[in-house]
């Protein structure tokens, strides 16, 4: 029987999987890819609470997060366009300028 | 859902899908002839009476000959490419209503396979899907053109599909509902493009967009970019998008005439007419029915020839024409006419 | 009764997409992924009798955002240089261990919790309706808010982007 804790868990599980690539990853759009994933799993387990305390604000929540993440690839893709023109390379290492 | 539910289910969906694939091949048919009709020319007429077997030569042509993969291609997405603009363009069409209910065996069936109570959404949805199917295309061949050709189709696409969704908040606003079933019920008294008539005008622009047909098609014309997305594929992947790109357009022809033109309302005067041949129409039967899906088909077949027609009239856009007309003229139009349709809400003309 | 398989089904399908988002070398492939990870979330909002939500995740999600994701990797020409730290650094075991050991923590924590039994066959879904008087009522702030963040991430984009 699928209840509450099932979806949550299932959410924890995508969260690590973002974590992961986040941490572990070079590439800067996968890093960006494994961003979107972590917010997913925000709104699965968001939307799970909706359903099982019966309000709807949940899904109204969600709604902010999509859309707020939209707005950030937009404008996160556009910096790493801009970050490409100059150094050719997405890997984040090389992206040391402000080093000390 | 019990046993019988499922069987009816199934049997709903072997239909649908059995008639949209064999619609195909009728409307490559209609095509070629139609343009040869337009072009003062003959068609194909030696394949069997009328050439009408020249869609099966042609399947088989597809089935026997060489299916290429270029050397460089990624291995995984190019043959994948094809399935994504086919099964989206092939899955939208669950939600379009084809007829009433059926009474059998006190059992009452909606002819429709699932009626989703956020219909237009499931079909916007799914219809942006289909844009992968030629990005991918396009970067796994691994080809200059290819990639031109799939990166200007797929901006086409999404600049009309904001043109599609805006030009859809009009009607939505007047019909209250997102279910198309509601949708089609409501227009019983009169058609919906009586009430709006410039979202049928914006939508059906953008619909030739969505499609990628002339005037809109720059990105697969073929003296422009050899093939466009579609260069490098060969006979039975080259078949899946050309049935992609006709299942799309008798989709689209469905949803135009489901919003806009009463789905399948009788077209007036066909009640007289069957009831003057001597059947007995009365509500859920049989007779009926067929003579709304009767209705239906004829409306979709009329706006599968207005595209064809289009196509074969029209020259093509350019491309810096083709972005500007969507996202300067169209896009504003669409704007007003929301505008438009809550002044005339507000003031109880609707 | 479907409602468990349809879970089932979605979420191993849910999470064998997001693995192959941060395995993959090539990114176009990961984009691929992550697409089947969205369309796998979508049928789990609609298994939560949430469908305006699983058709707007469709929609902006994979349908725009995704699209805007392949775009720019197309745009951008990568040679996808090695990933060094990922596959050849020693040694492996660790950072394995360390992500296991963080889920092992989540899932006690989340079973450890009395949540109220709630009655899930019986808990209604909410309506576009519903949810749109809210949206309207209660959250009209937020909304023209996001409205305005929106135009915000539109002249962003384009400045940033431009060619000087």
């Amino acid at each position: 029987m699928v209840g509450y804790s099932h979806y949550l868990i299932l959410s924890a599980v995508l969260f690590t999987i973002g974590v992961f690539g986040v941490l572990l990853r070079r590439n800067l759009i996968i890093i960006f890819m494994s961003i979107e994933l972590m917010l997913n799993s925000v709104n699965l387990s968001l939307v799970a609470i909706s359903k099982f305390t019966q309000s709807a604000d949940g899904q109204i929540f969600v709604f902010f997060v999509i859309t707020v993440a939209a707005v950030e690839a937009a404008v996160g893709l556009a910096i790493i366009i801009s970050l490409f023109r100059h150094k050719q390379t997405t890997a984040i290492d090389e992206i040391n300028l402000m080093k000390g | 859902m019990t046993l019988l539910d499922f069987t009816i289910l199934t049997a709903k969906v072997v239909l649908v899908m059995s008639v949209l694939l064999s619609t195909v091949p009728i409307l490559v048919w209609v095509e070629r002839r139609g343009s040869a009709f337009i072009q003062d020319r003959l068609g194909p007429n030696l394949v069997g009476p009328f050439g009408l077997l020249q869609p099966l030569a042609d399947v088989i042509k597809f089935l026997f000959k060489e299916d290429p993969i270029p050397l460089e291609a990624h291995r995984f997405l190019f043959p994948l490419a094809p399935l994504f603009s086919l099964i989206p363009a092939a899955v939208t069409f669950a939600a379009i209503p084809f007829g009433d209910t059926i009474e059998l065996w006190d059992h009452t069936i909606s002819l429709q396979i699932a009626d989703i109570n956020i219909g237009i959404l499931y079909i916007v949805a799914f219809g942006s899907l289909g844009i992968y199917g030629i990005l991918l295309a396009g970067w796994a061949s691994n080809n200059k053109y290819s990639i031109l050709g799939a990166l200007r189709s797929s901006a086409q696409m999404i600049s009309y599909e904001i043109v599609l969704g805006a030009s859809l908040i009009g009607p939505l606003m007047v019909y209250g509902t997102f279910s198309l079933k509601e949708i089609v019920h409501l227009q019983a008294g009169h058609w919906g493009v009586v009430f709006q008539p410039l979202a049928f005008i914006t939508f059906f622009i953008a619909a030739f967009a969505e499609c990628n047909r002339l005037p809109f098609d720059l990105p697969e014309g073929e003296a422009e970019l050899v093939a466009g997305f579609h260069t490098e594929y060969g006979s039975m992947k080259f078949a899946l998008f050309f049935m992609a790109e006709y299942l799309h357009m008798i989709t689209i022809s469905a949803l135009t005439v489901t919003l806009f033109f009463g789905g399948w309302q009788l077209i007036p005067g066909l009640m007289s007419l069957a009831q003057g041949l001597g059947f007995a129409v009365y509500p859920t039967s049989l007779i009926l029915s067929l003579l709304q899906m009767l209705s239906f088909s004829l409306k979709v077949g009329v706006f599968l020839w207005i595209f064809i027609w289009v196509r074969w009239t029209f020259p093509r856009f350019r491309y810096d024409q083709l972005m500007a007309f969507g996202w300067k003229i169209l896009i504003p139009v669409a704007l007003m006419n929301i505008f438009l349709t809550t002044l005339a809400i507000y003031l109880k003309w609707i | 009764m479907w409602h468990n398989i349809i879970f089932w089904i979605l979420s191993i399908l849910c999470v064998g997409c997001a693995l192959g988002v941060v395995w993959q070398r090539n990114p176009v492939v990961s984009a691929v992924f992550l697409v089947g990870s969205f369309v796998a979330l979508a049928g789990l909002y609609l298994n939560l009798n949430a469908p305006f939500l699983a058709a707007i995740q469709i929609i902006i999600y994979a349908g725009a955002i995704m699209v805007l994701f392949v775009f720019v990797m197309m745009l951008l020409d990568l040679h996808h240089p090695l990933d060094l730290y990922f596959r050849f650094t020693k040694p492996k075991l660790p950072k394995y261990i360390v992500l296991g050991l963080f889920i092992w923590l989540l899932c006690t924590l989340i079973l450890a919790t009395a949540f109220p039994l709630a009655i899930p066959d019986k808990a209604q879904g909410f309506t576009v309706a519903q949810v749109a008087i809210l949206l309207f009522s209660k959250y009209a702030f937020p909304f023209e808010l996001t409205s305005l963040l929106l135009l915000i991430a539109l002249v962003g984009g384009v400045v940033l982007a431009k060619k000087k």
